[in-house]
């Protein structure tokens, strides 16, 4: 196993609440596996992602439980040198805004350098040839000419291949990608993600995705993991999880997406309510107020995933 | 789509300098500024060939002279050259401005850097020295360091810079604490760039336009500091000629020789105008915003 999550939270302190961000979550995910990890704004996702790499500002945010195994090391056991020797190198972050994310006073060039002179110890000149490399396959045209342009020079959707190249550029055994293509149109969208497919499959890289675009998910993961209110509410294989889904908020997220197969009449149907206040959730389970088949138990039980199917796990009262 | 906009690749190395340089140029004000300032340092550099007389030459039978011939701006009260005296006089003054501004810089960028990454405990102690300097009343304390260490160019440059670094502790700090917050700071975090790297790679280049106008200002005002550290008589002593030093003798014979006072003052204040300018161009010029609006309303 690459990477093995166990019993992960990670709260916020902020006025004197606590904003548990992530709670309680475990997964697990193998060399070559693309993981997509869906849920509405504010549910967790990122956290939980910035969380693998120890990101989070403390304080306000802490890492209060858990344990992320990767490559047979507690990542949250690492000294503060040991875990940036693997940010960037073992593993990798593409983040969700390509416009803001490259640093506007270097040049394309200098910042895919860098992960390699950081962990590699290349030279200048060796860097600058792999950098041209990594440009040459996430396709930028004339990368010797372009690695000297600078990022304001470049459309949102080349920041975002420079981006993948920066990730790509210590050929990392994970990659996680937060919301990876939602600034762009959605051709370039479709190109994007195909092309970080492929080359994570011809490395055997796995792949974290978390996005809110569940035809990303059906279309490039192999597992997916449902969060709602900073907790795991299922996990299942890409097709189980899209022909049976298990949990009421799945079903009321795929409901609420058009899909080409579907008869005209049928109208789509929105959540109704909004995601809950972290600091403040509901008893029992965070998602009674706005469940279509909320019980008299789940307004007094959170209730904790359980097997539905084989390698299928829901979180919910109605499966008991 | 494949990014085939072949169209700006050729201006891809049109570098923010140059940009900078050419709204600099069209900066009326900054431009005079730049004229000014580009004169008094040829003027400070070419000095011996520039200067008629030695500035040190005493010529006794003709003291306290007025402009003629032989001595365009006269003599003073030892017979020596006015003219050369101011002359020599710019590489003394502009060399402490300048000198007393970059060591204030590097101590306060350092300073503003490492409280505005770190934040915290370092945050609080780094920022409560700067207060406890910033509330000294500044000749006050120029006094007790001149007082302290002998007058002389060492000590009025220590004074200055220990009175400057503040400045640019606090302007750094601000900055750094909004930049800090950017993605891309986050993603250079993420790739497992050093503390050490992401101030000196990535914060500090991005917060260096506000520093390089409030540096250009501030060797104006260290330059104002020294005039009168000098003319209160702690500063570069005589024979060294400092504009501040001759403005202090001229002073005593206002009436007799007005030039005497008068030469060295303009000096001075060519000087901080020139760099207030400067700085006031380069404010316009750095930032992007107002570069646009300019040429839309050109």
């Amino acid at each position: 196993m690459l990477l093995e999550v166990r019993n992960l939270s990670t709260h916020f302190e902020t006025d004197g609440r606590i904003v548990k961000a992530v709670d309680d979550i475990s997964y697990c995910l193998d060399t070559g596996e693309t993981l997509g990890v869906v849920g509405e704004s504010g549910c967790g996702k990122t956290v939980s992602a910035l969380s693998l790499l120890r990101l989070i500002k403390d304080p306000p945010g802490r890492i209060v439980q858990g344990e992320i195994m990767f490559e047979g090391k507690d990542l949250l056991a690492l000294s503060e040198e040991e875990i940036r020797a693997v940010r960037g190198n073992r593993i990798a972050m593409i983040f969700q805004e390509p416009m803001t994310s490259l640093n506007p006073v270097h040049t394309i060039g200098f910042q895919v350098m860098e992960p390699l002179m950081i962990h590699k110890g290349l030279s200048r000149s060796d860097a600058m040839r792999e950098c041209i490399e990594l440009l040459k396959t996430v396709q930028i045209p004339d990368a010797d000419i372009r690695a000297r342009a600078y990022p304001h020079q470049f459309s949102g959707g080349m920041r975002q291949r420079v981006m993948i190249a920066m990730g790509l550029a210590c050929a990392p055994r994970l990659i996680i990608a937060d919301e990876p293509t939602t600034a762009l149109d959605v051709t370039i969208q479709a190109e994007l993600l195909e092309l970080m497919k492929r080359l994570t499959v011809v490395k055997g890289t796995a792949l974290i995705i978390i996005t809110h675009n569940l035809g990303v998910v059906a279309r490039y993961a192999d597992k997916v993991m449902v969060m709602y209110a900073g907790r795991i509410v299922e996990k299942a294989d890409t097709r189980d999880l899209f022909r049976a889904p298990g949990h009421p908020y799945t079903r009321a997220l795929l409901e609420s997406v058009p899909r080409l197969d579907q008869d005209l009449k049928v109208k789509l149907r929105p959540i109704e309510g909004q995601p809950p206040d972290l600091a403040m959730l509901p008893s029992g389970c965070a998602f009674h107020p706005r469940c279509p088949q909320c019980m008299d138990r789940c307004r007094h039980e959170a209730p904790a995933l359980k097997n539905v199917a084989e390698r299928h796990e829901v979180a919910c009262w109605i499966h008991d | 789509m494949n990014g085939r906009t072949r169209d700006d690749a050729p201006r891809a190395h049109r570098s923010v300098l140059m940009e900078t340089a050419m709204a600099l140029v069209r900066h009326r004000v900054a431009f005079a500024g730049l004229v000014i300032l580009l004169g008094l340092i040829v003027m400070a550099a070419f000095a011996p060939v520039l200067a008629p007389y030695d500035p040190n030459e005493q010529d006794l039978y003709q003291v306290l002279q007025g402009p003629s011939r032989q001595h365009l701006l006269g003599t003073d009260d030892v017979g020596r050259d006015l003219l050369s005296r101011v002359i020599y006089g710019s590489r003394v003054t502009l060399a402490m401005g300048i000198l007393s501004t970059l060591f204030a810089a590097v101590i306060g960028i350092l300073a503003g850097l490492v409280a505005g990454y770190k934040g915290g405990i370092w945050d609080a102690v780094i920022m409560r020295i700067t207060d406890t300097f910033m509330c000294m009343p500044a000749l006050v304390l120029a006094l007790v360091i001149v007082a302290a260490l002998g007058p002389g160019m060492k000590s009025v440059v220590i004074s200055i810079t220990v009175l400057a670094w503040t400045g640019f502790a606090r302007i750094t700090r601000g900055q750094v604490m909004i930049v800090r917050e950017l993605p891309y700071v986050e993603a250079a975090h993420a790739l497992g760039a050093s503390g050490y790297r992401i101030m000196f790679r990535h914060l500090l280049p991005n917060v260096m336009a506000p520093l390089i106008v409030t540096a250009t200002i501030s060797v104006g005002m260290n330059i104002m500091l020294e005039s009168a550290v000098s003319f209160l008589g702690i500063g570069v002593q005589q024979p060294t000629p400092s504009w501040g030093n001759e403005l202090r003798i001229g002073y005593s014979y206002l009436e007799i020789v007005p030039l005497f006072s008068i030469a060295p003052g303009l000096m001075i204040t060519l000087a901080v105008l020139a760099f207030n300018f400067l700085g006031d161009g380069l404010r316009d010029a750095l930032d992007p915003r107002l570069r646009g609006e300019e040429k839309a309303g050109s």
